[in-house]
C-alpha cells in the first residue's frame, strides 16, 4: 500500500506552504513598525545623513515586500540575519537558547501526557465517582490559575522559604544531569498543572466516547479483561482526539514557557525574545518567532503522522 | 491557542433555564462574576485611593488602616490598584472576546453555509493562526507598536478567533444538513432568514460557552503580557502588580497574593459558568451511577443438578435510573429458559425490552441500567453470585454473543485477526500460534473463502455480510454452550440474511448449542426456532412451541405481529425446505393470517 508515504509527503508539503505564509504574516507584523529603527540605534544626536546611511545598511529603507523577499531568500539558506544591536547571527542566538526551552517544554509535555492519560482514563472509567468529580474541580482550578503566578508561589515556597530547589538558573545536562533535573522541577511543575487541567478533561471525554461504542460491548462479551479493554482498545481508539488535544497543549506550552523562563531566569528562547522586544531588536524577535513556528509545524506534522499510524483508515485517504 | 472543543451540538431539553437555575455552580460563578463586574464598572467610586496615590510609609507595608491590603513597592495602595486593574482587565477581555466572536461568527457562518472555496480558504487561515504561538506574536507586536492595550487585545481577539470559527462552522454545517433547514431552503426561505431563524438559535449556546472560555484565556494572556513588562505602564493591571511582586519576591512576597487571587477568581468563575452552561445544554448533569447490585442469590448457587436449563431467567426486572434518581423499568418480571441444543426466539417490536433482556444476561447493560430483581443463571450458576471479574470470564467462555450491527461491532483500529486471536489467548488460554490457526479455521468454517486475507484486513476493508461472519466466528471461538444473537440479520442485505442464518443453524446443530435469538422477524423464527417468546412493553405476552404460537396464536399482539410481517415476505429457500419436510405448512399460516385479519 502506497498510502502512508503519499500521506506524509502531502503533510510535509502543506506544512511548508503554511510556514511560508506564516513568515509573511510574521514579517509584516514585526517589520512594519521598524522604520525609525536607525534613529533608535544611533540615538538622538545622529544626523539625518547618518540615520539614512544606517537605514540603508540595515536594509530597512526598502519597500516591505522587497525586504521580506530578501529575508526569505536568506532564511531558506539558514541565515536569519544578524542582531541589530550585538551583530550576533540570529540563528546562533536562537540555537544557543534552544536546549533550555526544549528541555522545559519536552519534560512538561512528557509529564502532561502521562498525567492527563492517567487522570482522564481513571475519571472516564468511574464516571460520576470521586476521581471524576476531583478531576472536574482540578480542571477548573488548574486552568484558572495563571502559570506564572503558580511559578511565583512555587519559587517563594520551595526555593526561598524552604530552599529545596534552585530559584533561578539552568544547569545543562552535559554538566550535571541531576542538576539539570533539579533546576527544571519547579518550572515544569508550573507549566504542567495548567496543561494537565486542560487536557485530562478532554481525554476523559474521548475515552468515554470510545467506551460507549458497540465494539467495546462486544469485546467485553468475549470475556476480555477490563485492563485490555481500556489500555488496548479504548486507548488506541481514543488516540486521535487525544493527540489533537496534546498537540494544542504543546503550542500553548511554547507560549507558557516564555513566562516561566522569565520567572526562573532560564536563558531560553522566550527570554531572548522578551529582551529583544524590549530593546527593539527586530531580527532577533522575528528569528525566535519563526523558530517557534517551525518547531510547532514539525510537531504538528509528527502528530499527524502518529495519528495516521494509529488509524488504519488514513492510509487510504 | 485553543480551548475545549467538546461542545454538544444543540440545545436539548425543554427548559434549559430551569435546569441552570438548579445548578449551584452556576449561582456561585454568576455571583462572583457580578461582584467583579460591578467593582470594575464603579472602580473610581469604590477604590479608597487614586491608583497612583502613594506614600513613603506604605512601601511594602503590611495590611493596615490606611491600606487595607497593604502597600506595594512604590508605596501605593494595593486595594485601590486591584480595583482599578479590574476595570482594565474587563475592558481588555470584552475587546478580545468581541473581536474573536465577531470574526468567528461571520467567517464560520459563511464557511459553514456556503462551503466550497470560502470554506477551504477560511479553514486554511484558521489553521495558520492556530499554529502561531500566541504569546510570541503578542510579544513581537509589542516590539512594533509599543504599549497599547486596545490594539493588543484586538490582535489577541484575532488570534483566538479560530476557536469560534471552528465551532460556528462545524455547527453550521451540521444544522445546514438537517432536514428542516433543507425544507426551509427548498420552500424558498432566504439564506439570511435561515441563518437567523434556524442556525443562530442552535449555535447560540455553544458560542456563549466558548465566549466564557475565551474570556478566561484572554485574562491569562493579558496578565501574562503585563507580567513580562510589555503592557501600558500607566494603567494598573493584575499582571503588572505580579511583576512588582516578582521584583520584590525576597522582600515582599505577600504582594503576589491578591493579584493572583483576582486572576484566578475571574478566570475560574468564567470557566465554571461555561461548565454549568455546557452541562445544561448537554442535559447530562448528574448522570446517576447504577449502584452495583450484589443481590443475595436466591436460586441455587453452585453445582449443576440434572434437569437444570442451560440459561434460566427467573422474574428478572431491569431498570434504568433517570437523572432525577427515579427508575424506569424496561423489563418486568420476565422468565425465559433455554435448554441445551434448542433455539429459542425472542420476538417483539423495537422498545419491547428484548435487547435489554439479553444484555442483562451478558452483564452488558448500558450505564445506569441494572437488574433490579430476579436471578439469571447459566448452567445452574447464579451469575450475580460471581465476582464481576469471574462473571466476565464465565460469560466469555460459555456464552457467544452475535450483535446486530456488524460494522460497528468490530474495533476499527485492529485487524480482524488480532480481534479473533485476543480472546482465544486471553480467555481460552491458547498459544499465539494455536489461536491463529483456530481463527483461520473458524473463518473458513463460517464460509469465508479467503480466510488469510480477511484475517489480515481491517474492519473497514470488508463488507457487512463478511463482518457478520467474522462476528459469528468470534462468538463461537471459545466453544461456548450458549449463543446469544441480537437481530443478527437485520442490518444485512436480504440476499446475505439467509446465508448468515444458515451458518448459525449449522453451527448450532454441529455443536449442540443452545441459542437465544432476538428478532422482530417472524419469518426467521419460523425458519430457525424450536420455541418462541413474544415480548411487548417489557413483559412476556405469549410463549410456547414455535408451531403452536405461529399457527394458533393466543395473544392479540402475536396475531398482529403475524399479520404485519409474513404477508410481505416471500418464502425463502430454507423455509420451503421445512415446508417440504412437513414441519410447517405455509398454507396454514396464510389461513391464520386471514383469520387474524378478519
Amino acid at each position: 500500500m502506497s498510502g502512508m508515504p503519499t500521506f506524509i509527503a502531502r503533510r510535509i508539503g502543506s506544512g511548508l506552504i503554511l510556514l511560508v505564509a506564516l513568515t509573511a504574516v510574521a514579517y509584516a507584523l514585526v517589520y512594519s513598525g521598524s522604520t525609525n529603527v536607525a534613529q533608535k540605534i544611533l540615538g538622538d544626536f545622529a544626523t539625518a545623513d547618518q540615520i539614512q546611511a544606517k537605514a540603508a545598511e540595515l536594509g530597512v529603507d526598502r519597500p516591505l515586500g522587497v525586504q521580506y523577499a530578501d529575508w526569505l531568500l536568506h532564511a531558506v539558506q539558514g541565515d536569519l540575519g544578524r542582531s541589530w544591536f550585538t551583530a550576533e547571527p540570529v540563528l546562533e542566538a536562537v540555537f544557543s537558547r534552544l536546549a533550555v526551552t526544549a528541555s522545559l517544554v519536552m519534560l512538561a509535555l512528557a509529564a502532561t501526557v502521562v498525567l492527563s492519560l492517567l487522570l482522564g482514563i481513571t475519571a472516564a472509567r468511574h464516571r460520576g465517582g470521586a476521581a471524576d468529580r476531583g478531576l472536574q474541580l482540578f480542571a477548573v482550578a488548574g486552568e484558572a490559575v495563571p502559570n506564572f503566578w503558580l511559578a511565583l508561589v512555587l519559587v517563594s515556597t520551595f526555593a526561598i522559604s524552604i530552599p529545596l530547589f534552585p530559584a533561578t538558573g539552568f544547569v545543562p545536562p552535559t554538566v550535571s544531569v541531576g542538576g539539570w533535573l533539579l533546576s527544571l522541577v519547579l518550572p515544569v511543575t508550573a507549566i504542567v498543572v495548567g496543561s494537565v487541567a486542560g487536557s485530562a478533561q478532554q481525554i476523559r471525554g474521548a475515552v468515554i466516547d470510545v467506551l460507549q461504542q458497540d465494539y467495546i460491548r462486544t469485546l467485553r462479551a468475549r470475556g476480555l479483561s477490563e485492563r485490555s479493554i481500556v489500555l488496548r482498545h479504548a486507548l488506541r481508539n481514543a488516540a486521535p482526539p487525544a493527540l489533537t488535544v496534546l498537540s494544542l497543549q504543546f503550542i500553548g506550552m511554547m507560549s507558557g514557557a516564555v513566562l516561566i523562563e522569565r520567572v526562573f531566569a532560564l536563558p531560553g528562547m522566550g527570554n531572548l525574545a522578551v529582551d529583544a522586544t524590549i530593546q527593539g531588536d527586530i531580527p532577533v524577535v522575528m528569528g525566535v518567532l519563526i523558530s517557534m513556528a517551525v518547531i510547532v509545524v514539525i510537531v504538528n506534522l509528527l502528530v499527524d503522522i502518529a495519528a495516521g499510524w494509529v488509524n488504519p483508515k488514513v492510509s487510504l485517504a | 491557542m485553543s480551548v475545549d472543543t467538546q461542545t454538544p451540538l444543540a440545545t436539548s431539553g425543554a427548559r434549559p433555564w430551569d435546569e441552570l437555575r438548579r445548578n449551584p455552580l452556576f449561582w456561585i460563578a454568576a455571583s462572583v462574576l457580578s461582584v467583579i463586574v460591578v467593582t470594575g464598572v464603579f472602580a473610581p467610586l469604590i477604590a479608597p485611593h487614586d491608583p497612583d496615590f502613594s506614600r513613603l510609609d506604605l512601601v511594602n507595608a503590611p495590611a493596615g488602616a490606611d491600606a487595607l491590603l497593604g502597600g506595594d513597592s512604590a508605596g501605593r495602595d494595593v486595594l485601590s490598584r486591584l480595583i482599578f486593574a479590574t476595570q482594565t482587565t474587563l475592558i481588555g477581555v470584552i475587546i478580545a472576546v468581541s473581536v474573536s466572536m465577531l470574526i468567528g461568527l461571520v467567517s464560520g457562518l459563511l464557511a459553514g453555509y456556503r462551503g466550497g472555496v470560502i470554506d477551504e480558504t477560511f479553514n486554511w487561515v484558521a489553521n495558520l493562526i492556530i499554529v502561531l504561538p500566541s504569546m510570541m506574536v503578542l510579544i513581537a507586536m509589542f516590539a512594533t507598536v509599543g504599549p497599547s492595550t486596545v490594539l493588543t487585545m484586538v490582535v489577541l481577539g484575532v488570534i483566538l478567533a479560530p476557536n469560534f470559527f471552528r465551532l460556528v462552522r462545524n455547527q453550521t454545517v451540521a444544522v445546514r444538513n438537517e432536514l428542516y433547514v433543507d425544507a426551509a431552503r427548498v420552500s424558498g426561505v432566504s439564506p439570511v432568514r435561515i441563518v437567523f431563524r434556524h442556525i443562530l438559535r442552535v449555535i447560540i449556546a455553544p458560542v456563549i460557552i466558548m465566549a466564557a472560555s475565551i474570556g478566561s484565556l484572554s485574562i491569562m494572556m493579558q496578565s501574562g503580557l503585563a507580567f513580562l513588562g510589555l503592557g501600558d505602564a500607566k494603567t494598573p493591571t493584575w499582571g503588572a502588580m505580579l511583576l512588582d511582586a516578582f521584583k520584590n519576591i525576597y522582600t515582599a512576597p505577600q504582594l503576589m497574593i491578591w493579584p493572583g487571587v483576582m486572576i484566578a477568581l475571574t478566570a475560574g468563575s468564567l470557566l465554571l459558568l461555561a461548565n454549568a452552561l455546557r452541562d445544561t445544554v448537554a442535559g447530562t448533569r448528574r448522570v446517576r451511577r447504577a449502584p452495583r447490585q450484589r443481590s443475595a442469590p436466591t436460586g441455587p448457587t453452585a453445582g449443576r443438578s440434572e434437569g437444570t436449563p442451560l440459561l434460566a431467567l427467573r422474574e428478572v426486572s431491569i431498570a434504568f435510573s433517570k437523572p432525577d434518581g427515579s427508575d424506569t423499568v424496561v423489563v418486568d418480571s420476565t422468565d425465559i429458559c433455554v435448554e441445551a441444543g434448542e433455539i429459542v426466539g425472542l420476538v417483539g417490536e423495537s422498545g419491547s425490552g428484548k435487547t435489554q433482556t439479553i444484555l442483562s444476561v451478558l452483564d452488558l447493560l448500558a450505564d445506569g441500567g441494572r437488574v433490579r430483581s430476579g436471578t439469571i443463571s447459566l448452567d445452574g450458576v447464579v451469575l450475580s453470585s460471581l465476582s464481576p471479574r469471574r462473571r466476565r470470564e464465565v460469560l466469555g467462555r460459555n456464552v457467544g454473543y452475535i450483535p446486530q450491527e456488524p460494522m460497528s461491532n468490530l474495533d476499527p483500529s485492529f485487524t480482524i485477526g488480532s480481534q479473533l486471536v485476543e480472546p482465544l489467548t486471553a480467555v481460552a488460554g491458547l498459544t499465539g500460534r494455536e489461536a491463529r490457526e483456530r481463527s483461520l479455521e473458524l473463518l473458513r468454517r463460517v464460509g469465508i473463502t479467503d480466510p488469510q486475507r480477511v484475517f489480515d484486513s481491517y474492519p473497514h476493508q470488508i463488507s457487512g455480510g463478511m463482518a457478520q461472519r467474522v462476528l459469528i466466528a468470534g462468538a463461537v471461538a471459545c466453544d461456548p454452550k450458549l449463543l446469544i444473537a441480537d437481530e443478527p440479520t437485520t442490518a444485512l442485505d436480504v440476499t446475505v440474511q439467509a446465508e448468515i442464518l444458515e451458518v448459525i443453524r449449522s453451527l448450532q446443530q454441529e455443536r449442540g448449542l443452545g441459542v437465544l435469538l432476538v428478532t422482530h422477524n417472524l419469518g426467521v423464527v419460523a425458519d430457525l426456532c424450536d420455541r418462541v417468546v413474544v415480548m411487548k412493553d417489557g413483559a412476556i405476552r405469549e410463549r410456547g412451541d414455535v408451531r403452536q404460537v405461529l399457527l394458533r396464536p393466543e395473544d392479540e399482539y402475536t396475531r398482529s405481529l403475524l399479520s404485519s410481517t409474513l404477508a410481505t415476505r416471500p418464502a425463502r429457500e430454507a423455509w420451503t425446505e421445512r415446508l417440504a419436510t412437513g414441519s410447517i405448512g405455509i398454507a396454514s399460516i396464510e389461513k391464520t393470517q386471514k383469520a387474524g385479519a378478519r
